[in-house]
């Protein structure tokens, strides 16, 4: 047969990937040389071993557990839905993430600890997820509306939030948690949602064959042997498990899910279980990009990682649009 | 010992027996025709059969097993089965749609084992379509993937091929050309059962014909045996004339029934 799944795509992504990782470290806000911060890695006591092993490496970390958690949940909400529009948010956990984070910074909780934050929005993400698995087993229709019902109640509590806030300050710290971002982000951190995303991920990785006889239709699928109530519970539980851990640490992050699949296909034949892997490592590269990019701009405010993503997503999902309009029947 | 045996299916949907008291005995080398008129419950039947959809009473055995007793896996690899209208939901290339059919054979992941490679070429060829095998599945033609539906239901080998209108939307010749390919499986000895609209059709090419009423089993038994103007006015409410006998037989419709 030909290249399986570690074919050539895979490896064309590795290698950006890890591109995109080596400059995460070497570029920064605090201006060091590649030469200090080099030599920091081998001394972590100095300035430049801080900034290297305290601030770059656990970002640079984090955003490739992100960006690997919203690639590959896209790419197998893709295959589920055989919706090229389906994207992790889609299920209604980032809402419910977003939602525990902002009720732990509406209580203040987030200054007497401060994990509280990623810790509830976990719990939120959790109870998007049950809400939309209750309401919308049986059939991938009800699911995809459970999620939209279970997204909108999580932004209704999100506003209900905004228009209470207890101060300004609290209000503008909401808003800015949304707008998603991995600055400031420490190894506790990364220990906080590495096993979460790396359950989720290991999940989701199974589905390869379900996704693949789903391009079939759902009857076809189910009688190749696909359990497709099965596949649905696992690909809940699995972007549940990674995506809420993901957006809990570093707030909403969109269209990197949607774009990383879209850009994986077309090298991998379209089909579902060989897009899968590309896209995790696709949709790490991507954030990592993205998050140098926001550390390169140099603005006032810091520019948010999330913003930067919808201000480069939002095109592509026009060039999406007038794609299907093309290749409709 | 009979390959596929119905006894007694029932499925009722908002109080109405879609399926009542269904019961018959399939053997190898059939070629089942499966007619009615619309809403009859001919895919609610076959969709059981299958093991896709549980009766509300009665059961389907393959082989003297009860269908719900089976493994997915192990019911995959011994029927196939084509729902109406099958399209493909991304543009891959037609042979990894076909070698999708050999999804039961396959472990969790990795490609096609090498031994299945020439199991995909025959099943390609078999359907002529070696020249379209790099194709993206979605830019074929009605026929074309009609016939690769076809090769992907086959690959697998099953010993039983059900079958949901596999002739809708298709044109006379490729209508004929479905028709002769599950014809010439049952003559090896496999047993086929296809809901069929083309009474024309069902009466040159089935072996066995079974028509259902309302849910009802209406008559069952060999084509030329069953398929008379009386149960065509009993079924689909329509004066027939049936001219011709096997291969060249035809099935005229003359009057809508007073009923209609």
């Amino acid at each position: 047969m030909r290249p399986g799944p570690a074919g050539l795509p895979t490896i064309l992504a590795l290698l950006v990937l890890a591109a995109a990782a080596v400059a995460s470290v070497f570029v920064g806000r605090v201006s060091l040389s590649p030469a200090e911060l080099t030599q920091g890695m081998f001394h972590p006591q100095t300035m430049a071993g801080l900034v290297v092993t305290e601030l770059r490496i656990p970002r640079t970390v984090l955003a490739i557990l992100v960006g690997a958690s919203l690639g590959l949940s896209g790419a197998v909400l893709q295959g589920l839905l055989r919706n090229p529009l389906a994207e992790p948010g889609l299920l209604g956990v980032t809402n419910g993430a977003a939602l525990g984070a902002v009720v732990s910074i509406y209580f203040g909780l987030s200054h007497n600890f401060g994990l509280a934050t990623p810790l509830l929005g976990m719990a939120g993400a959790v109870a998007a997820g049950a809400l939309t698995y209750a309401l919308g087993r049986g059939s991938s229709l009800t699911l995809i509306l459970a999620g939209a019902a279970a997204s909108s109640l999580m932004a209704a509590f999100l506003a209900l939030a905004l228009n209470f806030a207890p101060s300004p300050y609290a209000a503008y710290e909401m808003n800015v948690w949304m707008l998603g971002s991995l600055a400031e982000r420490s190894w506790d951190h990364v220990l906080l949602a590495a096993p979460f995303v790396a359950a989720g991920l290991a999940v989701l990785a199974t589905m390869g064959r379900a996704v693949d006889a789903l391009a079939l239709g759902d009857l076809q699928a189910e009688s190749l042997g696909i359990r497709l109530d099965r596949t649905r519970v696992l690909a809940l539980l699995g972007v549940g498990l990674c995506v809420g851990a993901a957006t809990s640490v570093t707030g909403a992050v969109g269209f990197i899910g949607l774009v990383a699949p879209h850009l994986i296909r077309p090298f991998v034949g379209y089909q579902p279980s060989r897009t899968l892997l590309p896209s995790a490592l696709a949709g790490a590269a991507l954030l990592l990009l993205a998050d140098i990019g926001t550390r390169l701009i140099h603005t006032n405010t810091e520019l948010r990682l999330g913003v930067l993503t919808s201000l480069l997503g939002a095109p592509f999902f026009f060039w999406l649009v007038i794609r299907v309009r093309k290749t409709a029947p | 010992m009979s390959r596929l045996s119905a006894a007694r299916i029932t499925v009722r949907r908002g109080g109405r027996a879609i399926v009542d008291d269904v019961s018959f005995d399939l053997e190898d080398g059939a070629f089942v025709a499966l007619v009615g008129a619309n809403g009859a419950g001919k895919s609610t039947l076959l969709s059981v059969l299958a093991g896709l959809m549980a009766a509300d009473g009665g059961a389907v055995s393959l082989d003297g097993q009860a269908l719900e007793g089976l493994d997915r896996r192990d019911l995959a690899r011994r029927r196939a089965y084509l729902p109406q209208n099958p399209r493909a939901e991304w543009p891959i290339a037609v042979e990894r749609l076909v070698a999708l059919g050999l999804t039961p054979y396959l472990p969790a992941f990795g490609g096609l084992p090498g031994g299945l490679e020439p199991r995909l070429t025959q099943a390609l060829e078999a359907c002529d379509l070696l020249d379209h095998r790099l194709q993206p599945a979605t830019t074929l033609s009605g026929g074309e993937l009609a016939r690769a539906m076809l090769a992907r239901a086959l690959i697998g080998d099953p010993q039983v091929l059900i079958a949901d209108e596999p002739t809708a939307g298709l044109d006379p010749k490729h209508a004929l050309d479905t028709m002769r390919r599950l014809k010439a499986l049952a003559g090896q000895g496999k047993l086929v059962v296809a809901a069929l609209h083309d009474l024309t059709l069902a009466a040159r090419y089935s072996t066995h014909l079974m028509a259902l009423e309302n849910g009802r089993l209406a008559a069952f038994g060999p084509t030329a045996g069953v398929l008379t103007p009386a149960l065509l006015k009993q079924v689909f409410d329509v004066e027939a004339r049936i001219v011709g006998e096997g291969p060249s037989a035809s099935v005229d419709y003359l009057a809508a029934g007073a009923g209609a």
